[in-house]
């Protein structure tokens, strides 16, 4: 009866632990600290092929944005986590469209900027 | 077990639609976490400005000059610090135990207040060496983006003493616990926002 009740009354799955315990958030903190020194170390070292470090920077923010989501915030595929996931997915959407976008048509526009000597010459 | 909770285990038994609807505490949680997002992509906006701007240091100092890694990463460890012992406050809110809440909460209140110390103490030289918003664009993009997460931090830890504040005088009602909740995830996701700052930011300053 009690069980029946819970199972109407309480959100699917809200009786499974979305919230952790003590040994996540010490894991989740075990791998962001190796991440953090990771990305410090590659940003000064010489082992790398310099023009490779821009791009290994980025894979390490981003494995410790997804290490913070899963230990940290708890996001994960639960069937009630469905809306979650999408939202993120859809705001990752538009932070990629607003950051890469905004550098492309940047440097686009940079590129055929006239030099600005000459624009100060036709000014005059 | 009974019937009834295998079916939840299983999963499949009770679809998605017949479920009713969810609880509270879920669409809270749902509607917090839309918030955050649309926060995240202000911030978003605020990076694509620095990435544009960042090398635009109309004859002033550049970022090299100016970024301490040491610094950095000092504020960097007391964010993901207080991070986890958010985390473990959350937990004691969870299980109802007052006095761990207070402890985990407080330390994550010093940490938070060591970090924005930090932070203050970085700018306010920076100023001192007239390096201040108005100096360049990439100098107005920097305060912008990192200003802006310093707020966030201050408005984070506003919060935190309300919630304390709450948590003595009301107890831990649903209500509380769940302003505890979405708390955590505003504390958690400025951590994010940390790791592309200090990433693009400090990191990508010295290569």
């Amino acid at each position: 009866m009690s069980t029946e009740f819970e199972a109407q009354g309480m959100a699917p799955g809200a009786h499974v632990q979305t919230h952790g315990t003590r040994l996540s958030y010490l894991i989740g903190l075990g791998y962001a600290v190796v991440l953090t020194l990771a990305s410090f170390w590659a940003s000064s070292t010489d082992l790398v092929y310099p023009p490779g470090v821009p791009i290994l920077l980025g894979v390490l923010a981003i494995a410790q944005m997804g290490i913070h989501l899963v230990f940290f915030l708890h996001i994960s595929s639960a069937p009630d986590q469905a809306n979650n996931i999408l939202a993120l997915a859809f705001g990752t959407f538009v932070v990629g469209l607003l950051v890469f976008g905004s550098m492309i048509i940047m440097a686009h526009l940079n590129h055929n900027m006239m030099p600005m000597d000459r624009l100060i010459q036709m000014q005059r | 077990m009974s019937a009834a909770e295998q079916a939840l285990e299983s999963g499949d038994a009770v679809p998605l639609s017949l479920r009713g609807p969810a609880p509270t505490r879920v669409v809270a949680g749902y509607g917090f976490w839309l918030f955050l997002l649309s926060d995240i992509i202000i911030f978003a906006a605020f990076f694509a400005a620095y990435a544009v701007l960042s090398g635009e240091t109309a004859g002033g100092p550049t970022a090299a000059d100016l970024f301490d890694k040491r610094h950095v990463l000092i504020e960097t460890a007391c964010l993901l610090a207080s991070s986890v012992t958010c985390g473990f406050g959350s937990l004691a809110v969870q299980s109802g135990d007052r006095n761990s809440t207070y402890f985990w909460m407080a330390i994550t209140f010093i940490l938070g207040v060591t970090f924005l110390s930090l932070e203050v103490s970085e700018f306010s030289h920076m100023l001192e060496l007239g390096a201040g918003p108005s100096r360049s664009a990439f100098l107005s993009a920097f305060f912008t983006l990192v200003g802006t997460h310093g707020l966030h931090v201050t408005m984070g830890l506003c919060w935190l003493i309300v919630m304390l504040l709450q948590a003595a005088t009301l107890g831990f009602q649903p209500m509380v616990s769940r302003r505890f909740f979405c708390f955590g995830l505003f504390w958690h996701a400025l951590d994010i926002v940390w790791i592309g700052v200090f990433t693009i930011v400090y990191l990508g300053a010295h290569l």
